[in-house]
């Protein structure tokens, strides 16, 4: 054949491969951690979205699309996790997922707006559903970021309003990670804690580096010799599991207010410990009553992901109000589809989730939970599970915060 | 006073958890002129070895099996590996030991996956064993202080009052002349790399189960362990038992004072709440190493009882 018509065979073969191979698959990124210190939060988050995935494949996909979650390993680096999004980007995907770490969260808003201005009608949404930094839906909000977990002020609302009960709590200690995310804990503690307990001391207030420290024992003893009542910490992934270790090893018995008290390891290290000791405030507990439907997707879970518990019940919310929003749509196409999930509603298994459409913060009942013995789901296969404290279902409206955020949307 | 007595002891701790780590690195360094990038993938695969027998014997056991094992995957690098590279040079050893430190390191991925194993302490010394001013104390922690103490005098036993210490020692400064006087010098190389490496796994053994198990064990201790063989002077075992010591106790100690910069150089006018002003100290903690090893190349290259320059 002559160049010519070679080229032109090449030419419509390569536009029909391409053609094909869009129809069908919507690939959505997950940037995480998947390998490191963190890696467990990242893989556990990562098996989640995808068992939601296929639970949503299986009746029909999205606008007929099926889903294909496809892993980026960022290992909690800013500079790491650009990298991958520009790779995903690269190979045409138009949805980003990413929640651990709120400095990795804070480049991709950035990278992701700078994108979208940069090429309109290549647009990509993010979607965010574990940095909880209050900022990303104040200050930083952004038309092209969606929050599906309630922020550092939000759930600190919930155990400020606990604490507030305990009249037995004088001295509180707050410990975190020394990046964004912690020092947002520590402020909110501190100026929540000021307006709803005004005599309650705070005795400590100290970040250490994130994701380097492999033994908090000095700090435990300081935490001990402080004579503190509780302790508040924002602390998640490894940080949380070692301090939990340190403090069991310690034992060091009182009541640690977690948000992320549920980290793969940290009950199974605390053991008898951690009953009335660890508590955290979540979305939702296995523990909780749900339907049927929820119980069997709770099993399906444990069988196929042993190692991991159902934890990241905002995964699954998350991707079934993409899929309402998309059809209600009509397009899986990310301006159509932010346009359409703003606002909406979703009856998850754990009450009503909203989207609010003035900062893409998801409103919903947060939990505060216990370890106990006396549940019907265990965690990290040891004995002890999860349970609501007494008071601890605190209502959508109880939860929310305000916010600044003055958001710029395409028409 | 609580402080500082919790600070001595944590630091003591990990400064000879430190100290069984770099003795080794030292080691290899004096006899051979190879600074072994791998080290601390020695110190992995010691706990990663030891997670594996103690999950289907006992972590007794393990103890002794796991670093003999590391020992011989020691010798057996610089049989066939070092001892071929050695012909073309310091950097190619180095660049060696470097791509060994990668290699081990997918090697562990593969094998054991990507996150962290629950490698536990034996449930024999899983108690506490005193309470101080209000904190349990785990047993665990005593027994990785004898560990170290007992490693360190035997490993002095055999360096200066054995004819096989005598022997590495000379070989150590005169190994031509060794060599000439009749003893198979590639032979006690081999041995001491073998020895080195046994007991970065000894470290591992010990220390897995104290810190976290995971595959970026090598990557985070690594670092360190050069640190101290640096500020300790290259070749000089008692050198980098002070390094260790010391800046194990100063990390340790750093993280109990919360002084900020600013309540340290008011005085100059800097202000608590700037940026600077408000950086703890015990927030500065594990940049304190680094800051040393900094400050002793500048002011002193050999180290503290070095006898050549890095």
């Amino acid at each position: 054949m002559t160049l010519k018509k070679t080229a032109a065979l090449a030419a419509a073969v390569s536009v029909a491969a391409l053609s094909a191979a869009s129809a069908d698959t919507l690939k959505m990124a997950f940037i995480d951690p998947l390998s490191g210190p963190m890696g467990t939060s990242g893989e556990a988050a990562y098996v989640s979205f995808q068992l939601a995935a296929e639970h949503i494949n299986e009746n029909g996909g999205v606008n007929g699309d099926m889903i294909e979650i496809v892993g980026y390993d960022n290992k909690v680096s800013p500079q790491e996790s650009l990298v991958q999004l520009q790779k995903a980007i690269d190979s045409g995907i138009r949805y980003i997922i990413q929640g651990n770490g709120s400095s990795v969260a804070a480049a991709i808003i950035d990278a992701v707006n700078k994108h979208n201005a940069r090429n309109p009608g290549d647009e990509v949404l993010f979607f965010n559903y574990a940095a909880v930094t209050p900022d990303f839906t104040n200050e930083m909000c952004s038309f092209w970021h969606f929050r599906f977990d309630a922020h550092a002020d939000m759930k600190m609302n919930a155990i400020t309003d606990w604490i507030a009960k305990r009249d037995d709590i004088k001295k509180v200690y707050l410990i975190g990670q020394d990046y964004i995310f912690g020092e947002a804990v520590a402020a909110a503690a501190e100026s929540q804690l000021s307006e709803k307990r005004p005599d309650i001391e705070i005795v400590g207030n100290e970040l250490h580096p994130l994701a380097k420290v492999k033994d908090f024992t000095p700090y435990v003893q300081k935490i001990i010799s402080s004579d503190a009542d509780a302790v508040i910490t924002g602390n998640w992934g490894s940080d949380m599991t070692l301090l939990v270790k340190a403090a069991a090893d310690a034992g060091h018995d009182v009541p640690y207010l977690t948000f992320y008290g549920g980290s793969l390891g940290a009950v199974a290290a605390l053991g008898d410990g951690a009953v009335d000791t660890l508590y955290q405030v979540t979305e939702g507990i296995t523990n909780l009553d749900a339907s049927d439907e929820q119980y069997a997707l709770i099993e399906e879970y444990k069988e196929r992901f042993p190692d991991y518990d159902y934890y990241y019940h905002r995964a699954f919310v998350a991707l079934h109000m993409f899929d309402e929003a998309a059809e209600r749509a009509g397009s899986n196409d990310p301006i159509p589809v932010a346009k359409a999930l703003e606002g909406a509603t979703y009856e998850g298994a754990y009450g009503t989730v909203t989207m609010r459409a003035e900062d893409h913060q998801a409103q919903q009942p947060l939990y505060i939970s216990t370890v106990s013995r006396d549940v019907k789901y265990t965690v990290d296969n040891s004995e002890w599970g999860w349970k609501l404290v007494e008071g601890g279902e605190i209502p959508a409206e109880a939860a929310m915060a305000e916010t600044t955020c003055e958001m710029e949307r395409p028409e | 006073m609580e402080t500082i007595v919790f600070s001595l002891l944590n630091g003591t701790i990990y400064g000879l958890l430190l100290f069984m780590l770099s003795s080794g690195l030292t080691l290899i360094f004096s006899m051979m002129g190879v600074l072994n990038f791998a080290h601390a993938s020695f110190y992995m695969l010691g706990a990663y070895f030891a997670y594996t027998i103690s999950g289907s014997t006992s972590y007794w056991i393990a103890l002794f099996l796991a670093p003999v094992i590391v020992g011989v995957v020691g010798m057996g690098v610089e049989r066939w590996g070092l001892r071929r590279v050695h012909a073309n040079g310091h950097v190619a050893e180095l660049l060696f030991t470097f791509g060994l430190a990668y290699m081990i390191d997918e090697i562990v991925k593969i094998v054991w996956g990507r996150t962290s194993v629950n490698y536990e302490v034996p449930e024999l010394l899983d108690f506490p064993l005193f309470t101080l001013y209000g904190a349990q104390y785990p047993a665990y922690r005593i027994f990785i202080l004898f560990v170290a103490i007992f490693m360190l005098a035997a490993l002095w036993y055999l360096l200066k009052r054995t004819r096989a210490g005598l022997i590495i020692q000379a070989a150590l400064t005169h190994p031509h002349m060794v060599g000439h006087l009749g003893h198979n010098v590639p032979q006690i190389f081999m041995l001491v790399f073998g020895a080195g490496c046994a007991l970065a796994g000894l470290a591992g053994v010990i220390g897995g189960n104290y810190l976290i198990t995971d595959p970026a064990m090598a990557v985070q201790m690594g670092p360190i362990v050069f640190v101290v063989v640096v500020v300790g002077g290259l070749g000089s075992l008692e050198g980098a038992f002070i390094a260790a010591m010391l800046i194990g106790l100063l990390q340790t100690s750093a993280i109990s004072v919360n002084a900020s910069l600013a309540d340290i150089f008011g005085f100059l006018g800097l202000s608590p709440t700037s940026e600077v002003g408000e950086i703890t100290i015990a927030s500065m903690a594990p940049m304190l190493p680094f800051l040393l090893l900094v400050l002793m190349l500048i002011v002193r290259p050999t180290g503290l009882m070095g006898d050549r320059e890095v």
